[in-house]
């Protein structure tokens, strides 16, 4: 993969703030990357600050929490102190994002196809015809075989797999040069898993997206991606290409990689994560 | 090798869907029997079934070679079969101190030497004293899962059904969690029935297991099996594969 000249993402200690009422708490510290057309995985365990480093490039934020940055720009665009319009404009357009549950994340009372062609009209004049065929479309592009019948079924009555292809295609409609995945397959059964990556592999391979891949899963990152960021309490511990993975030199990343059971290994008891204070620091 | 557990012929139905289809199955003491297969092949059913908290249709389950029927169930059952639950946010009472938690139990079997039960079950789990007091909001997930084990080992059970007790856990936490429930495996010389999606899991914990798929048992496997490939059916397969990670095609 080459460098791309201009990135299409600029992170630059990158803070998330959450104040409480025992005082401020950081849950990101310090970030700092630069994404080109690449698929970049961001691996970290739950409070880590993975989700919310994706959240603040979303824009997505809880609104009493505060975001600094030295810089947090989508190419020329600085996201810092766009006004909120604009920033409407390109979530959903340029910047795309995938939540971990269909369940939750698609509205209950509204079928698949309408959500699509809201997302269609909201950014773009195209008529209901015209946005129609193109949700039929991209429901074929994610492999759903009969793309009718599920343009008007709503999110229950789909499965798990169906219901984040539907997600998938809603976010890709627009054809956004970034997406953000935030555990994309964590909820669904390992089977069905694969399937759904290969449709994303796939649909970012063909259209040179941007690939944020978020997920606390080590392993299946690293077969994923081309670059592996480790996030440990808010900071980057270790980037490294996603091939090196076995160099890793982090303790952090070591340990993950450790601790996971695997077939045909006879490891009694697993090697457990020794988390050292300075690791935090 | 006698039976801990001997389940035949196991039907439950909800409406017409068969949600477990004439299951068999004999574990023996001491051992870690795995349950795996992908949402809705029954294996939660199954459990819930043993455990007495779904009835089942028809067959016959017997723990230790006495017979239980499918609805009611004695006080002696629960000192026998204790169960750990998916989920550890949603396990345990909100509004209940652990000390409550693991009290009630106790209350209910008539035991009287409460403080020192309590306060070993927490060592145990590796907590100490120092968490009899709070509440389970204020634990980790990990810490939470703790409990729950604590909770149910605290009668001494013989059987322990194990219903995806790490998959709400971080990678890290699960290898804590999984090296307790061995160790104490090896102590109390416990037959674990243990339910995953996750075959690496599975095979680290059990010396057998089975794969089920829409209610029906596809094939009963020792671990050895999975590590040389020695199975039959196409789904195992299509379930290693898959727990190998992503693969560009």
């Amino acid at each position: 993969m080459t460098v791309p000249v201009k990135p299409l993402l600029t992170v630059e200690d990158l803070r998330v703030t959450f104040p409480t009422r025992t005082g401020d708490v950081q849950a990101v510290r310090g970030v700092s990357f630069a994404l080109g057309r690449e698929r970049l995985g961001i691996v970290g365990e739950s409070g880590s600050g993975k989700s919310q480093t994706g959240r603040a490039i979303m824009g997505l934020t809880p609104g009493h929490a505060r975001i600094s940055a030295r810089k947090l720009a989508f190419g020329d665009r600085d996201l810092l102190t766009m006004p909120a319009r604009e920033r409407r404009d390109l979530r959903g357009k340029k910047v795309a994002m995938i939540l971990q549950d269909p369940k939750y994340s698609l509205n209950p009372v509204m079928t698949i196809g309408r959500q699509i062609v809201e997302t269609l009209k909201t950014h773009e004049k195209i008529s209901t015809s015209a946005a129609k065929a193109r949700a039929l479309a991209m429901l074929e592009a994610v492999q759903i075989s009969d793309p009718e019948r599920v343009f008007s079924l709503y999110p229950h009555e789909v499965s798990g797999g169906m219901g984040q292809r539907a997600m998938i295609a809603m976010m890709l409609v627009c054809g956004p040069e970034l997406l953000i995945a935030d555990e994309p397959t964590s909820a669904l059964d390992v089977t069905v898993q694969l399937e759904v990556l290969d449709i994303l592999d796939k649909l970012v391979a063909d259209r040179g997206m941007g690939l944020i891949f978020i997920s606390h899963d080590l392993r299946l990152v690293s077969s994923f991606c081309d670059r592996v960021i480790v996030m440990y309490a808010g900071r980057i511990v270790e980037e490294l290409p996603a091939a090196n993975l076995a160099d890793a030199q982090h303790p952090y990343t070591r340990g993950l990689l450790n601790c996971l059971p695997t077939i045909g290994s006879d490891r009694h008891p697993l090697p457990v994560l020794d988390r050292k204070p300075e690791w935090a620091l | 090798m006698t039976s801990a557990l001997s389940i035949r012929d196991m039907v439950v139905t909800y409406d017409e869907f068969a949600a477990l289809d004439h299951v068999n199955f004999d574990i023996g003491t001491g051992e870690s029997f795995g349950i795996v297969g992908e949402s809705g092949s029954g294996k939660s059913t199954l459990l819930r079934a043993v455990s007495g908290l779904a009835s089942f249709d028809q067959g016959t389950l017997s723990v230790n070679g006495r017979p239980y029927s499918g609805r009611k169930r004695d006080k002696e059952f629960y000192r026998t079969v204790q169960m750990v639950f998916q989920d550890p946010y949603g396990s345990l009472h909100p509004r209940q101190t652990v000390d409550r938690l693991l009290l009630e139990p106790l209350v209910i079997h008539g035991f009287t030497d409460i403080e020192t039960r309590i306060n070993r079950a927490l060592d145990e789990v590796g907590l100490g004293s120092g968490f009899r007091f709070r509440y389970s909001h204020q634990l980790s997930g990990g810490q939470r899962q703790r409990i729950a084990i604590a909770r149910a080992l605290i009668l001494e059970p013989k059987i322990l059904l194990l219903d995806e007790p790490t998959s709400a856990l971080d990678a890290s936490i699960q290898a804590e969690i999984l090296n307790l429930l061995e160790q104490a495996r090896r102590d109390r010389n416990l037959t674990f029935v243990m339910v995953s999606h996750d075959l690496g899991v599975i095979s680290h914990m059990c010396e057998r297991l089975a794969v089920m798929k829409t209610g029906k048992v596809v094939e009963t496997v020792p671990r050895k099996a999975l590590e040389n490939r020695e199975f039959s059916a196409d789904y195992t397969r299509q379930l290693l594969v898959a727990s190998e990670g992503f693969r560009r095609g």
